[in-house]
């Protein structure tokens, strides 16, 4: 087990964003969470963090837990000049993992530029290898894949899948790429302010809240997640073993 | 003129790594109001007949945390900061207004007068450069890291709260030993003046730190001893050399990036 969350909630002011939340981590798993804007999402990852209180509730989490956290965004002021080496060497306990890191991400080109020159996607992916130096045992995106196109999204949760599989690193990610994110999900949980519903992807997609919530379209992107179940293709179209 | 310079040193060697991070933070306001809250201390420890500097560093640090902590509270911290800083200076003259007997020189504590430096203020400036200097090596990629993303220094075990913290007590500590140097309304400008003109020729965080420091270090050598000759006040002439520093890798920059 590497989180125990129960009954969390999590006042701002005198609104509950968060209630009687209840979700268990453990190593290995790839949950994801799903809800539309301001259902408290990033909150329940920031309670996570310990980057914000809250008011009822207990968050257990394994001692010394190495968490690596991919935010929205991260905007870094033009007076602060720093290299993307710095920036994924800073404050890490152990980079020897770097340069394996940083070709697997295919940073190398811009290794030696500065954070403020990146595009998006290259920021995105900046910051999913500064959340893996660490050698982390859970991985939190939120909404990691924010600016990258179709191709980048789908490459980006097939790296995440891999890395998963092979270091044995739980994965627990707010995602819209739902007919993406589905596929590689042990579970799927719907948060609008509580858990709506949870369950394997296909019974959380087919569950009448989940559907409330989404409203008829999830059809097509279910549909989608199970095609690609059939046969796999990469953006070529050839197909692969 | 030795004790004067090792007093402009000590200070300028403070306050330029601090200062790199009052721009990486845009706290440059929030530096000032921390500063001008100093008066009202200065003002307290006079009539109360208590140490200036203990007076300084209790008031700027009693402001500065105040402000931090009502901070996420409301939309208005600038308007805030704006309210406590010049309310803080206001009372701060005020007060020493009604102070009888020796008359005090106000201009000594609002722009410095480094030529009055004791041996003991002396000692207090390079004590004050030893904590902030040793805080912030100590804390350096922490501070770095939390002024980059709270929630990536969160989710690395840190404490935003607890750093942030360290910032402001060393401001607190830096506007207080700045005072005999450069006075309150001035201190603000040793902290961003060098950081500004290090960003320019800079591209890790570690290097900005370090060219600031000399700029800094240049400048208050620079600045005394055109003081000394042009007999104009210390502690401008200090920070007008700092701008001048500013102003010529400013047009360095412009210069060097229009020919590529």
């Amino acid at each position: 087990m590497l989180i125990e969350i129960s009954k969390l909630e999590v006042k701002y002011g005198s609104k509950k964003v968060l209630q009687n939340i209840n979700l268990t981590l453990n190593a290995g798993e790839i949950v994801t969470i799903v809800g539309p804007n301001g259902s408290g999402k990033t909150t329940l990852f920031k309670a996570i963090i310990g980057a914000i209180p809250f008011s009822k509730g207990k968050i257990k989490i394994k001692p010394n837990l190495r968490i690596g956290y991919v935010p929205q965004q991260l905007k870094v002021d033009q007076t602060l000049p720093i290299t993307v080496e710095r920036f994924l060497k800073l404050a890490t306990r152990d980079n020897s993992d770097l340069k394996k890191m940083v070709a697997f991400l295919g940073l190398k080109n811009i290794y030696r530029e500065q954070i403020n020159n990146l595009s998006g996607g290259q920021m995105q992916r900046v910051l999913l290898a500064r959340a893996l130096v660490d050698a982390p045992e859970i991985l939190l995106l939120d909404e990691a894949t924010r600016g990258l196109d179709q191709p980048g999204i789908a490459a980006f949760y097939q790296k995440i899948e891999n890395i998963s599989k092979e270091t044995n690193c739980a994965v627990l990610m707010i995602s819209h790429d739902l007919h993406v994110v589905m596929r590689a999900s042990d579970r799927v949980i719907c948060v609008n302010g509580h858990v709506c519903c949870e369950g394997t992807p296909e019974n959380v997609a087919t569950s009448p809240e989940y559907q409330t919530l989404f409203g008829s379209n999830i059809d097509g992107a279910f549909a989608l997640y199970k095609h690609k179940h059939d046969h796999n293709h990469d953006v070529q179209g050839k197909s692969r073993i | 003129m030795t004790r004067a310079t090792l007093a402009g040193i000590g200070v300028s060697l403070a306050a330029a790594p601090l200062g790199c991070f009052v721009v990486w933070r845009r706290m440059a306001y929030f530096g000032e109001s921390t500063a001008h809250a100093a008066m009202l201390g200065i003002a307290l420890s006079l009539t109360f007949e208590l140490s200036v500097l203990a007076g300084a560093v209790l008031v700027s640090l009693i402001m500065a945390s105040s402000v931090t902590l009502l901070e996420g509270r409301s939309l208005f911290m600038d308007t805030l900061l704006g309210v406590a800083g010049h309310s803080s200076i206001a009372a701060g003259l005020v007060i020493v207004s009604f102070i009888s007997g020796v008359r005090i020189d106000l201009m000594a504590y609002l722009i410095g007068d480094i030529l009055a430096v004791s041996k003991l203020d002396l000692l207090m400036i390079w004590i004050g450069v030893g904590v902030i200097f040793s805080l912030i090596i100590w804390r350096w990629s922490p501070l770095l890291l939390v002024t980059l993303s709270e929630d990536l220094a969160s989710a690395n075990g840190f404490n935003p709260k607890k750093e942030n913290f360290i910032i402001t007590i060393s401001l607190a500590i830096v506007v207080a030993v700045g005072i005999k140097v450069v006075g309150v309304l001035l201190i603000i400008a040793l902290l961003i003046i060098p950081a500004a003109s290090a960003r320019f020729i800079t591209l890790t965080p570690e290097s900005m730190g370090f060219i600031a420091s000399i700029i800094g270090v240049l400048s208050s050598i620079l600045g005394l001893y055109a003081a000394y000759f042009f007999d104009t006040p210390t502690g401008p002439s200090i920070v007008c050399v700092a701008s001048l520093f500013f102003f010529l890798f400013l047009m360095l920059n412009i210069i060097l990036k229009n020919k590529i």
